[in-house]
């Protein structure tokens, strides 16, 4: 039963804080830019919808036969913001108790529910790049539009992005603080 | 023969001398003043946006005619006071009602003066005025769009030339008649009546700060002289326009020789705050008119055209302080008040200087009432006590002046074919470069500004003869693109233009591009047979009316297979541009059709009349490239006999 530094407390304390406004930005971005999109189309990924050019997406993804990507088909959106709102009580109960197990327990909510994220993100990505309508009016033999999990991929003649928005940022920067503090914790002397 | 071949060497030799001599006697052509570096100030490399729009008069294409400086890249031909069958204008039933007039559907003009609208005397980048001369009227672009948003008929009014001038906040825009006539009202007169029946009338159109919407608020009845160009009066001169006025002779007949006969003619001042005073007291009579007043509403994509049936008309002779003459040489033309509206530069056209009033003198002069008579009720001030000075020998046949930030004019000169440089103060011509050929207007960016751009000037010319490629008997219009920046000007550019380019008005891109509209939102579109999704199209029958309501997106129509159409009936296709998303318009044409395309801009509505005239199956297709797709954008109306009874069927995709 370890007790934790009182500005180990101070920093989990306000690193929680700072997951709040996650829940008001759009926390994932996909960008996309094509010859002729010289100005890009980005798809904004919130915690609780989709936001930015999701309409011209769909429009243009109907030529290689993409499924509409639409809000309701993603029970995510109503999950989502209750993790963000756990993240930030956990981490304050964490740091009110100021044990190294509750910051522990902190540290695996956040690795676990971001695994899990990324993975969901994944097999989403997967089934859109896949699951085709055969009457399509393009279609390459081979060809699969699964967008990149993280990074930039060219698909045809667009190149698409995927990476945090804002609210990512917001939760990977003090997610990562939280964890270092949990080693150094873990690891000191005194 | 020996004696004989010696004489005629002899002559050979003095007759090659004498040519020789003359030869060399000759005065060498003016300096163009074309320099090396002239290609680098008007390079904009690919993908690079120029710095200055330059929205050009159309001249008889009646269009507006707007291109990028310093390029001279064409960008765009908005249409105006002509039907357009490249986008529609005046052939789709929503923009019909924009070419009405008093005298029904009006699908021709001839337009000559476009003018920015403005904010303390400064371009605000929010509206464009341009005037009808033939049938007289006035239109606002909207320059979000780029697009003729609204056009106002002016009634008894020949020649709607001097116009569309604007004063300093737009409150106004002006229009005053060239060609004096007898009033709507009085009818039929006959022609040599001219002197006692024929009268002049300014315009005073007033524009709502808020939307640009203009209405007439009241005309003066002026002297029958013809009324040419204006311009406001701003800063120390705002609340009065000038114009200025050739014909004093009062000629109904043979003009150019009639009506060049007296050694001046007038500049015309008005104040124009006076008469809203008078008007305010009531002074004002109300004269039975028709006119009409056509509006463009971007919430239904609709136009509506209303006969306005009463103007208010002040006449100048009964209300003192509204009115006064001033004497100027030969014709003028020009009448431009320099930045700081304290001085007014005539261009008499027959003239050999350009006078130069100053306002502040015409103010003493009308408190101590240095009248020389009047000319038809109006006072006639003294050239004298009006003038400040005159600028001497600048060129031959003055026509328009415009200034730069630092006390210059530029005047531009028809007869010599020059820009003359001068300063305002002194009077004293400080350079002069040629045109090519015969310069009309010019314009310095923001040049009747309060604070001039500058920078640049461009002659509008009359003539190109051997400048361009030819292109048979009829040659491209054409402006010319000077630097003004250096104590010499320098002549950087040659580019085409459409119609005539009378007169032209440029101002920085920014001024403009930050009112700029991308597309029309589905949600705020207001048409009354818009199909907002395809679950709204249809096809409805009532009586031999056809009503076609239906949707384009990349890339297929709905529906694109209609059956059930006879011979007899009359189709509109309502199309609706479903996309949302910057440069998708899609195009609609079906064989046949007596009529042009529908250019449909994302979120708007726009409506074909179609008039089956046999039995067959006729092929709609998309006109504008929207896709990889769009050669598959297409499909067919089948069409009946007359006196059958098909069932209306429609569908897509099945």
């Amino acid at each position: 039963m370890k007790k934790l530094k009182i500005y180990t407390r101070i920093v989990v304390f306000i690193c929680a804080l700072a997951m709040i406004p996650a829940n008001f930005v759009p926390v994932w971005q996909i960008q996309l830019e094509a010859p002729q999109y010289p100005e890009g189309l980005k798809m904004e990924i919130w915690s609780h919808k989709l936001g930015g050019d999701v309409e011209k997406i769909n429009g243009l993804n109907h030529y290689i036969g993409m499924a509409l990507i639409k809000e309701e088909n993603f029970p995510e959106f109503k999950i989502m913001p209750l993790i963000i709102w756990g993240f930030v009580i956990i981490g304050i109960a964490a740091a009110v108790i100021g044990r190294r197990f509750m910051l522990g327990i902190f540290v695996s909510v956040l690795v676990i529910s971001g695994c899990w994220g990324m993975y969901d993100f994944w097999k989403w990505e997967y089934d859109y790049g896949h699951n085709l309508d055969p009457t399509a009016a393009i279609k390459i033999p081979g060809m699969s539009y699964q967008p990149p999990l993280f990074g930039w991929k060219q698909l045809l003649n667009f190149l698409a992005g995927s990476f945090p928005d804002v609210g990512g940022w917001l939760i990977i920067i003090p997610a990562a603080i939280v964890v270092a503090f949990l080693m150094f914790e873990m690891f000191r002397k005194k | 023969m020996k004696n004989k071949s010696i004489k005629n060497l002899l002559f050979a030799v003095v007759g090659f001398s004498l040519v020789g001599f003359l030869n060399s006697c000759k005065p060498p052509k003016a300096d163009a003043g074309l320099s090396g570096d002239a290609a680098q100030k008007v390079y904009v490399a690919p993908g690079k946006k120029d710095e200055l729009y330059l929205f050009a008069s159309g001249g008889f294409s009646g269009q507006v005619g707007v291109y990028g400086l310093p390029s001279g890249r064409m960008l765009k031909q908005v249409p105006v006071f002509s039907q357009d069958a490249e986008t529609g204008w005046g052939f789709s039933e929503e923009t019909k009602p924009m070419l009405m007039t008093s005298h029904g559907f009006t699908p021709w003009d001839d337009s000559h003066h476009p003018q920015l609208s403005r904010a303390e005397g400064q371009v605000d980048g929010r509206w464009l005025f341009i005037n009808a001369n033939n049938t007289p009227r006035i239109a606002r672009l909207d320059l979000g769009v780029f697009k003729t948003r609204e056009i106002i008929e002016l009634p008894n009014c020949g020649g709607n030339h001097a116009s569309p001038f604007t004063t300093q906040n737009t409150e106004y825009v002006v229009g005053a008649s060239r060609f004096s006539v007898p009033h709507d009202k009085e009818g039929d007169h006959a022609i040599a009546d001219y002197k006692d029946k024929f009268k002049g009338t300014i315009s005073f159109v007033k524009v709502d700060p808020q939307t640009g919407r203009m209405n007439l608020n009241f005309q003066l009845l002026v002297p029958g002289v013809d009324y040419d160009l204006s311009r406001a009066g701003k800063a120390a001169s705002h609340g009065w326009v000038f114009f200025s006025c050739y014909n004093s002779e009062k000629a109904h007949t043979l003009l150019e020789v009639n009506a060049s006969q007296r050694d001046k003619d007038f500049i015309m001042a008005v104040n124009w705050k006076k008469a809203e005073e008078y008007l305010a007291q009531g002074k004002g009579q109300k004269w039975a008119a028709n006119y009409a007043h056509n509006v463009y509403d971007e919430a239904t994509h609709t136009a509506t055209s209303n006969l306005i049936k009463e103007v208010t008309v002040l006449d100048v002779k009964d209300l003192p302080g509204v009115c006064y003459f001033i004497p100027c040489p030969k014709s003028p033309h020009g009448c431009d008040v320099d930045p700081t509206g304290e001085y007014i530069a005539a261009s008499g056209k027959l003239a050999a200087v350009i006078p130069v009033y100053s306002f502040s003198k015409m103010q003493k002069a009308i408190d101590a009432k240095n009248f020389d008579g009047d000319f038809d009720g109006v006072p006639v001030l003294k050239y004298e006590a009006v003038l400040d000075g005159e600028v001497e020998k600048p060129g031959l046949g003055p026509l328009h002046t415009e200034f730069d930030n630092e006390g210059h004019g530029y005047t531009s000169f028809f007869v010599s074919s020059e820009i003359v440089k001068w300063d305002v103060k002194t009077k004293q011509v400080l350079d002069r470069v040629p045109t090519y050929y015969s310069i009309g207007h010019l314009c310095v960016p923001m040049g009747d500004n309060i604070k001039p751009y500058g920078k640049y000037v461009i002659a509008l010319n009359k003539i190109t003869k051997d400048r361009y490629l030819p292109t048979g008997p009829e040659l491209t219009q054409s402006a010319q693109l000077y630097s003004i920046d250096g104590p010499k000007m320098q002549l950087l550019l040659d580019f085409p233009t459409i119609g005539e380019p009378h007169y032209a008005q440029a101002c920085p891109a920014e001024l403009v591009t930050k009112h700029e509209v991308k597309f029309f939102k589905l949600d705020e579109n207001k048409h009354k047979y818009a199909a907002k999704n395809e679950k709204e199209a249809k096809v409805v029958r009532n009586g031999n009316e056809v009503h076609v309501y239906a949707t384009a997106i990349r890339s297929h129509f709905t529906p694109d297979n209609i059956e059930g159409v006879k011979v007899g009936d009359v189709v509109y296709f309502h199309v609706t541009n479903l996309e949302q998303d910057w440069d998708v318009p899609h195009g609609f044409a079906i064989k046949g059709a007596n009529n042009s395309e529908l250019l449909v801009l994302p979120g708007e509505t726009a409506t074909l009349k179609w008039i089956p005239d046999r039995v067959g199956v006729f092929p709609m297709y998309c006109t504008d490239f929207c896709s990889a797709l769009h050669q598959e954008m297409q499909g067919y109306v089948r069409v009946s006999a007359a006196g059958t009874n098909p069932e209306i069927k429609y569908s897509t995709g099945d």
